[in-house]
């Protein structure tokens, strides 16, 4: 078995009586999707913050390649943020800088790690741009004239184009048109073969979850009930809930 | 001392405020471009007109200094002119308006054409000491960012300049890189005058009285201009000689001769501007 990149072990945070996560245990190893399922509150959202050190749990550990990620230093994990991985909120106005143009937002992390040749930026945008399938016309319009799909697929070209070996993805299509959606899926799955990406995806959408992911972790009120290969989660649940989950799908 | 006014300590602060400054000014200096919170002492005349950079004057100011005053570079503003009276009584100091003459200058929009030397001191006022205040407005995240030295958003503002105007638009208040390591606001100086900041023989003094900081650069120490590979910084002046000295080298002012639309450059800097007229002059005689 290959070493994974990031290992967790453990972890446990209670907000008072609530218990976000209770010992959980997650993995994930070069070039895997593994999507995180669960209803709302039940801790995936507080998981993500826990595992790329914005939030610090109770107890547990979290290795990124055998780094201590939560003995890290505040700079260490800024710079790791802002090159070996990403973040895609669920609101591309978390993640988007909405007074900057496009083109700006897409530049601003190469420029986090040193770019100063404009000419190569704006080259880099551009492709960027192109990648998520917006119009390279577009590069110097402010986000805020963009529609949502258009705002999560520049969140993404913003996020990937450092090159990341991981990001972190909270419900990235929540909100959207549900054919756009489904586009959004598409190229979050291409781009992250192309670029032999990990992503640690969060949503509500067992579909989405199907098409993308190569694992899957099901979360109840802080625990994980259920993980394994997707195909076995989905087709062969073992967990009551996991099969609630699966049926209430299968019926809607 | 008998020209002075009654009732005030020297330079009008206490001593124990003046101690306090000096420290805030010591750590300044320490940590070039740093900028240091200081407990700013309300001062006779209003925010807006300087009270940073008096406040610094008043705490490095002996007896035997020389001050000149500089107000958008010109000596005879009304600005520069009630600055100037205020330490003639207060302190009692000599003033002049002549930079070779002065120990201390302090200044507000300009730094003198003329090379300043190592015994003398020029001292700032700031109105924003915070150069990405425009960009993030919360004070703890500026914090952070300046101690992570995280300055990619300052970059995607000029990033965002040449993509809209072909180039770097800031004229006044060209962020700096100081011994490359703190970004620092050069005040709401032209840019021009950015590359006087570099390695500088004089030390040099910032004071912002409403935002209660205090930054300064030691004598001889790195001060670049943020650009990029392919668009470097230049030093905009306008593309004139002045109509008074001919200088071609220095920062010109646009002055509005008559009602018909007729218009002057002339150097910003009067002083160096008068100088350069009596140079002139005498090599004519
Ligand atoms: N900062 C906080 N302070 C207090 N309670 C919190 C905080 N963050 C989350 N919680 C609580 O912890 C639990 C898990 O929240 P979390 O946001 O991780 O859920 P989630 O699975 O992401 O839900 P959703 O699908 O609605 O986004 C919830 O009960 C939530 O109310
Ligand atoms: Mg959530
Ligand atoms: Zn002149």
């Amino acid at each position: 078995m290959t070493t994974p990149l990031l290992d967790a072990k453990g972890l446990t945070l209670r907000f008072g009586a609530i218990p976000a996560l209770i010992d959980v245990d997650i993995d994930i190893t070069a070039g895997e999707v593994v999507a995180i399922v669960g209803e709302s509150g039940s801790g995936k959202t507080t998981l993500l913050r826990v595992l790329s050190g914005m939030m610090a749990p109770d107890a547990g550990s979290v290795l990124w390649r055998g780094q201590d990620v939560l003995a890290m230093g505040e700079a260490a994990r800024r710079r790791l943020m802002r090159t070996e991985w990403g973040y895609v909120h669920q609101n591309p106005r978390d993640g988007l800088r909405l007074a900057v143009s496009a083109g700006g937002n897409v530049g601003e992390r190469l420029m986090a790690v040193g770019a100063r040749h404009y000419g190569n930026i704006r080259g880099e945008a551009l492709s960027w741009l192109a990648k998520v399938e917006i119009d390279a016309d577009r590069i110097d319009d402010l986000p805020r004239t963009f529609s949502g799909g258009m705002q999560q697929r520049l969140q993404i070209a913003r996020t990937l184009v450092t090159q990341p070996k991981l990001v972190f993805m909270d419900e990235p299509t929540g909100g959207l048109d549900v054919s756009v959606q489904a586009r959004l899926l598409d190229l979050i799955r291409s781009l992250s073969r192309e670029l032999g990406l990990s992503v640690l995806i969060v949503t509500h959408d067992i579909a989405a979850a199907r098409l993308l992911a190569d694992r899957i972790l099901v979360m109840r009120r802080g625990v994980v009930v259920e993980q394994g290969l997707t195909d076995r989660v989905l087709d062969d649940p073992q967990h009551p809930y996991t099969q609630l989950l699966v049926s209430s799908v299968l019926a809607a | 001392m008998s020209t002075t006014l009654e009732g005030y300590n020297f330079a009008y602060l206490d001593e124990a405020t003046k101690r306090m400054i000096r420290r805030a000014l010591l750590k300044a200096v320490a940590i070039p471009g740093h900028q240091i919170p200081f407990g700013a002492r309300e001062m006779p005349l209003p925010y807006g007109w300087g009270t940073g950079g008096i406040q610094v004057t008043a705490a490095i100011l002996g007896p035997t200094d020389t001050l000149k005053v500089i107000d958008q570079g010109a000596d005879d503003t009304t600005n520069a002119i009630s600055i100037r009276r205020f330490f003639t009584r207060v302190a009692g100091v000599a003033t002049t308006e002549h930079t070779a003459e002065a120990t201390v200058v302090q200044t507000r929009h300009r730094i003198p054409e003329r090379l300043l030397r190592e015994d003398q001191i020029i001292v700032y006022q700031v109105p924003q000491p915070e150069p990405l205040s425009r960009l993030e407005p919360r004070r703890t995240e500026t914090k952070r960012l300046h101690a992570l030295a995280d300055y990619g958003l300052m970059h995607v503002r000029l990033y965002e300049d040449i993509a809209r105007f072909g180039h770097i638009a800031k004229a006044y208040d060209y962020p700096v890189m100081v011994n490359g390591r703190y970004l620092m606001s050069p005040s709401p100086i032209p840019a021009f005058d950015n590359p006087k900041m570099h390695r500088m023989a004089a030390l040099q003094l910032f004071g912002a009285g409403r935002e209660k900081r205090i930054y300064a650069i030691p004598p001889y120490t790195d001060v670049r201009s943020l650009d990029f590979e392919d668009h470097p910084f230049r030093p905009i002046r306008a593309p004139h000689a002045c109509a008074l000295c001919a200088s071609t080298d220095t920062y010109l002012d646009e002055v509005i001769t008559d009602d018909a639309g007729g218009r002057l450059f002339v150097c910003s800097d009067t002083d160096h501007c008068a100088e350069r007229q009596a140079t002139a002059q005498e090599a004519a005689e």
